[in-house]
Order: structure tokens, then C-alpha cells, then sequence
């Protein structure tokens, strides 16, 4: 059972370092998107992977949680602070070789660190919030060769490799049996994020080797399972979605201009 | 390929070998979800301009009864897959179901609801045929020149949009946001072809078991058919305020909706957001309310046919996409709003 010695727990998180999404702005005059001092942060659904990943620690004392995290150098710190909840390690997985990769690629390089290391338990957020795409988990889980259960708002470990979880559907949820090593994506009702302990923080920031660097010299995954020109899918352009044009502006409200609001609702019929 | 991963060799792919566009028709309970009609009705465009066939895969249990309907909703053929194991969704019968068809057939797109389940299906379906996947388009259309499908989806939080392309790889294969298409109209004197196809999956196979599937006693948002949707931001300051939301939704016969700073502080649940990372909508009739309008937030509600935003700040991005922008205190605006609905109803009554 859950909790007793000898019952350690290999736990890897998959995360992703992300621009605020919301203090990104497009800038009118060249209609381009503004990246320069949008603050970075852990993607929201990773940060209850995270904390998922710690809980489970938490009932199973002696287990690991190891971090992995595909980027820039920079996407460091965000393992750093992953490190500073309470995560024992942390690996970046940084490459130029790597570069542009879609989905496919990306699933293509995170499952093979997850194949090195020894794992019961793959933890994911649902979806990134820059790309939204919710593609990477499912197909970490199908490299792995693991069952996935996505969405999940609940999780009870029955018995040393048995978990019951709730994966939420439009209108409910479904209560799904696995067995490990399985693969979960988390969404926000799942859990709330600790806050790192100062102690944590300073010592995840202070010491510059507590961040592993893995590269594909390390890795030696073939050229055409990574990168740009491997990617099944390309982006043919970027644009700036079109703004409706304005409409009749009603700058002082009082009860009369409601009124006439209301009736010309009525009169185009969206009432 | 020197890998350990479980990945199938990589060939080269002839582009020629794959025909024909694919909806997957996803049921639950035996019922035909609503965003397969808007699947069918873009499938259908998308298959008359590349003058080839609109086919629905159909997988569940004791379901060919609503084969049919696929046909008279634009469907020219409908493979079907009944069995017992297909019952409830499972992420591996239905995964080795639908990547066995797509092996055997070889369709050149496939268009795949972008729900729970239909994101959950996707990208391990991508994932195992070698597919490319874009997620939760929004707009698609066939290159005349390459016949190649351009997939068009928000970015950034809907800050940006892009169009994906799939050059190399077969099928191409896309998620589609419920709610942004329209659906099909029904045809009862279409006339299409059934093929019902087996594939040799057992309970045993399953790696996950669904012990009970849940519906919520409370009554379901639901955002996507509404014809009027009211909803609440920051502006409302707290959860009490969103009373006043409700009240008006209840008096022009609507549904609550919710700005994702208004469900982040907790004011209301999650199945009440409008907006990219939320529910996508396009009512007839959408109240803003103390919304200042996030740009993911309006590329989820832009689409409405008419949009009435109420903030007392003129310079609300949300003021920009509204037919009528109310400048003023949504306190007092609210009120206005709700008797005058009030007074219509009791006028009809």
C-alpha cells in the first residue's frame, strides 16, 4: 500500500517555460506581436502536474520527482522553480538540433529522456497556453508505449501500482482504472500549486549545476524524428487577427439610451 | 531507426496513395455529438473541392442505426465499427480502431472534433500513423495549386493567428473547435454506402478500464447552442455580483458566461468561460458585462451576431468588436436591462 517503505515512486514531470499569454500585445502599428518583456513563466496546467507529482511523493515518502523540460537555455529557471516546490531533479533539454519541432517531433524527444530515466509515473499539464495545442502528453504516452489518461481532475493511488482517476468530459466525468507506468495531463481542478519555501528558492537558484543539460550528443536521436525540417506540420504564415470594425458607442448611460438599445434590438430581431 | 521508441518505420510517403476526406463521428451514449454536423457541413466543402468522397467513421456499440443520419447529414460513405468494446471511450480501442481504418484506407484529410475526448484520440492517432495534427482550427480551406488543406488556429491566447500546412506527410489531420462551424442541414434523400469493418481489439487489450462514467446532476452550460449568452468579467468585483449576471441571463432566456479573470478569481466555475482557452460561441445575442475584453477572451466571442458590451471604461478593448458599446456602471446598466427583458416577457405572456 500507498505510504509504507519500499514503496518508491519514480515520477517524471513534463513542463514547458511559457510567455504570459495574457501580457502579450500586439503592436498597432506594425501588427506584429510584442515578445520583448512579456514575462516568462511555468505553463498553468504544468504547475499541477508539478504539484500532482509532489503529492504523490508526499504519500509515497523515499520516491523521485524529476523534471524535464524542452527549450532555450533560458527555459531554466523554470526548472529551477520546479526545483524550488520541491522537485529532487531537473533536466533541460536544450539542442539547436531540436529547434522549430512540431508536436510529433517534440513528443519524439521528451519520450526518449523519459525512456532513459526509470519512471512508474509520467505527469503532464493538459495544454500549453502559447500553443493550446493539448498534443505533446497523448503523444509522449503513444512513444512510450504507456496507456494516457487525460484531463484529469482527481487522483487516488488504490495500491503500489494502481491508480483511480476522474478525467472530466463536457458535461461529467469518466472514472478510469490504470496501472503503471501510465501517463496523466493535468488540468487546473486537480490540485492547487504549493508555494516554494525560501530555502527552497535560494537553494534551486544558487547552485548552477542542480539544472542537468541534456543534448542529442547525449541522446543520439535520428535526424528525422526531430527539428523543423522533420515536422509533419509547417506554418505557412502568421497574421494578426482581423478586429471587427467599431460600432454605435454609447458614452453616457442613462435610462432612456438603454431603452433605445433595447429597441433596436428588438428591431433587428436579436431579441 | 536507432530508437527505443515505439514508433513504426519512416517511409516515404507518396502523396497520390491517400484519397478522400474523413469526419470522425464521435458518439457518446449512441448519440451523434452536434460538432460532427459542423464537421460533416466544412468536410463536405472540403471534399467537393477536391472532387473526392466525404466518409464518417463511425466507432461505438450498438450505434448503426445513426449511420444513416451521417448520410443525410453529407456523409457519401459511413465505415462503421460496432462493437462491444467500444462501449465507453478508451483511449486504446479507440486509437487502434480508427489508426487501423486510416491504415487500410489511406484518407488524405481527417477531421476530428476538438473535445475531451477528440484531443485525448488526435494527437495518439497522429502519433501512431505518423500524422501531422493541427489543434482546434478555426478556419480551413484546399490550396488550389497543391491541394494541400491550409489549417488556420489562434495562437498566443489568440493574439496571433496561423496557418499550418502538413507538405509531406499523409493524412493531414486536424482538430476543430465545436461551435465555430456551422452544421450540416439534414438531407433524407442522400443516398450513401455502409461499411461495416471489424478489427480484432478485446477488453483484455485495454489498458485503461472505465469503471463508471458520470453525468453531472447539475444542469450543463451549455455555451455552444445558446442563442443568448450573458456574461461577467473583472467588473463584477466579486462572486455575490455575478447574481445580477444570472438574473439577466434568466430574464432574456440565457445562459451565464464568464471571462477567464472572472473564473481564475474563483467567482464561478470553469464551464462557464467563453473564450479561446474556454467554450468558443457564436449566439445570436452576446451581453458583455464588465468584460474588458482580453484578446483571448474575443476570439472566442467575436463571431456573435450581436455583441452589446457594458464597461465603464470607453477604451475596453471589448468596446472595439461591440455593436453597441455602453459606457457606464454595469451596476446600473444591468438593472435597466433586466426590467426592460422583464417587461417584454410579460408583454408576450
Amino acid at each position: 500500500m500507498a505510504g509504507k517503505d519500499g514503496d518508491r515512486m519514480k515520477i517524471v514531470v513534463s513542463i514547458k517555460q511559457v510567455p504570459d499569454t495574457t501580457e502579450v500585445r500586439i503592436d498597432p502599428k506594425t501588427n506584429t506581436l510584442i515578445r520583448d518583456n512579456v514575462p516568462s513563466i511555468i505553463n498553468p496546467d504544468d504547475m499541477n502536474a508539478i504539484e500532482a507529482a509532489l503529492q504523490l511523493k508526499d504519500k509515497n515518502p523515499g520516491s523521485e520527482v524529476t523534471l524535464v523540460c524542452m527549450g532555450p537555455t533560458q527555459a531554466d529557471v523554470a526548472l529551477r522553480e520546479g526545483l524550488a516546490m520541491g522537485a529532487d531533479r531537473a533536466i533541460l533539454i536544450t539542442d539547436r538540433a531540436f529547434g522549430g519541432s512540431d508536436t510529433w517531433a517534440t513528443s519524439n524527444v521528451i519520450a526518449t529522456v523519459i525512456q532513459e530515466l526509470d519512471y512508474d509515473v509520467v505527469f503532464c499539464g493538459r495544454q500549453a497556453i502559447d500553443g493550446d495545442t493539448a498534443q505533446v502528453g497523448p503523444q509522449i504516452a503513444e512513444r512510450l508505449d504507456i496507456p494516457q489518461v487525460t484531463y484529469i481532475s482527481n487522483i487516488e493511488q488504490k495500491s503500489e501500482d494502481t491508480f483511480v482517476v476522474q478525467r472530466k468530459t463536457e458535461d461529467g466525468y469518466f472514472e478510469v482504472e490504470v496501472k503503471t507506468p501510465c501517463l496523466f495531463t493535468c488540468i487546473k481542478e486537480l490540485n492547487t500549486p504549493r508555494y516554494p519555501h525560501m530555502r527552497g528558492i535560494m537553494e534551486a537558484f544558487e547552485d548552477d549545476d542542480n539544472v542537468e543539460r541534456w543534448t542529442n550528443d547525449k541522446l543520439n536521436i535520428p535526424a528525422e524524428m526531430i527539428g523543423l525540417r522533420s515536422s509533419p506540420t509547417r506554418v505557412k504564415r502568421t497574421f494578426v487577427p482581423e478586429q471587427k470594425k467599431a460600432g454605435i458607442v454609447i458614452p453616457d448611460a442613462n435610462e432612456e439610451e438603454v431603452k433605445k438599445v433595447f429597441e433596436d434590438l428588438k428591431l433587428k430581431h436579436y431579441i | 531507426m536507432n530508437t527505443k521508441l515505439y514508433i513504426k518505420d519512416l517511409e516515404e510517403i507518396k502523396l497520390d496513395d491517400y484519397k478522400n476526406v474523413w469526419v470522425i463521428a464521435e458518439q457518446r451514449d449512441g448519440e451523434i455529438l452536434t460538432n460532427v454536423y459542423e464537421l460533416l457541413n466544412e468536410g463536405r466543402k472540403l471534399a467537393d473541392d477536391l472532387k473526392v468522397e466525404l466518409v464518417a467513421l463511425l466507432i461505438g456499440n450498438n450505434i448503426k442505426d445513426q449511420a444513416e443520419d451521417l448520410i443525410f447529414h453529407g456523409a457519401d460513405k459511413v465505415i462503421l465499427l460496432d462493437n462491444p468494446v467500444f462501449e465507453n471511450y478508451t483511449t486504446d480501442a479507440y486509437t487502434e480502431a480508427t489508426s487501423q481504418m486510416i491504415e487500410k484506407y489511406k484518407p488524405e484529410i481527417v477531421l476530428v472534433g476538438a473535445t475531451t475526448i477528440g484531443r485525448d484520440l488526435g494527437p495518439r492517432v497522429a502519433a501512431r500513423v505518423n500524422a501531422g495534427l493541427t489543434a482546434d482550427c478555426t478556419s480551413l480551406e484546399i490550396d488550389d495549386e497543391t491541394r494541400e488543406l491550409k489549417q488556420t488556429r489562434p495562437a498566443f491566447g489568440g493574439n496571433l493567428m496561423a496557418t499550418i500546412i502538413t507538405p509531406n506527410h499523409r493524412p493531414q489531420m486536424a482538430t476543430v473547435r465545436p461551435g465555430v462551424f456551422l452544421k450540416a442541414l439534414e438531407d433524407k434523400s442522400k443516398k450513401g454506402e455502409i461499411l461495416e469493418e471489424n478489427v480484432e481489439i478485446s477488453e483484455e487489450d485495454l489498458r485503461t478500464k472505465v469503471i463508471n462514467v458520470v453525468k453531472e446532476t447539475k444542469q450543463k452550460v451549455d455555451l455552444p447552442s445558446a442563442q443568448v449568452i450573458v456574461a461577467g468579467g473583472r467588473g463584477l468585483g466579486n462572486s455575490d455580483n455575478f447574481k445580477i449576471i444570472e438574473e439577466l441571463a434568466d430574464a432574456a432566456d440565457g445562459v451565464v458566461g464568464a471571462s477567464r479573470a472572472a473564473v481564475d478569481a474563483g467567482w464561478i466555475t470553469s464551464d462557464h468561460q467563453v473564450g479561446q482557452t474556454g467554450t468558443s460561441v457564436r449566439p445570436v445575442l452576446y451581453i458583455a458585462c464588465g468584460i474588458s475584453g482580453a484578446i483571448q477572451h474575443l476570439a472566442g466571442m467575436q463571431e456573435s451576431d450581436c455583441i452589446v458590451a457594458i464597461n465603464k471604461n470607453a477604451d475596453a478593448p471589448i468596446m472595439k468588436v461591440a455593436d453597441y458599446a455602453i459606457v457606464g456602471d454595469l451596476f446600473q446598466v444591468v438593472p435597466m436591462l433586466i426590467e426592460l427583458f422583464n417587461n417584454e416577457k410579460a408583454k408576450k405572456e
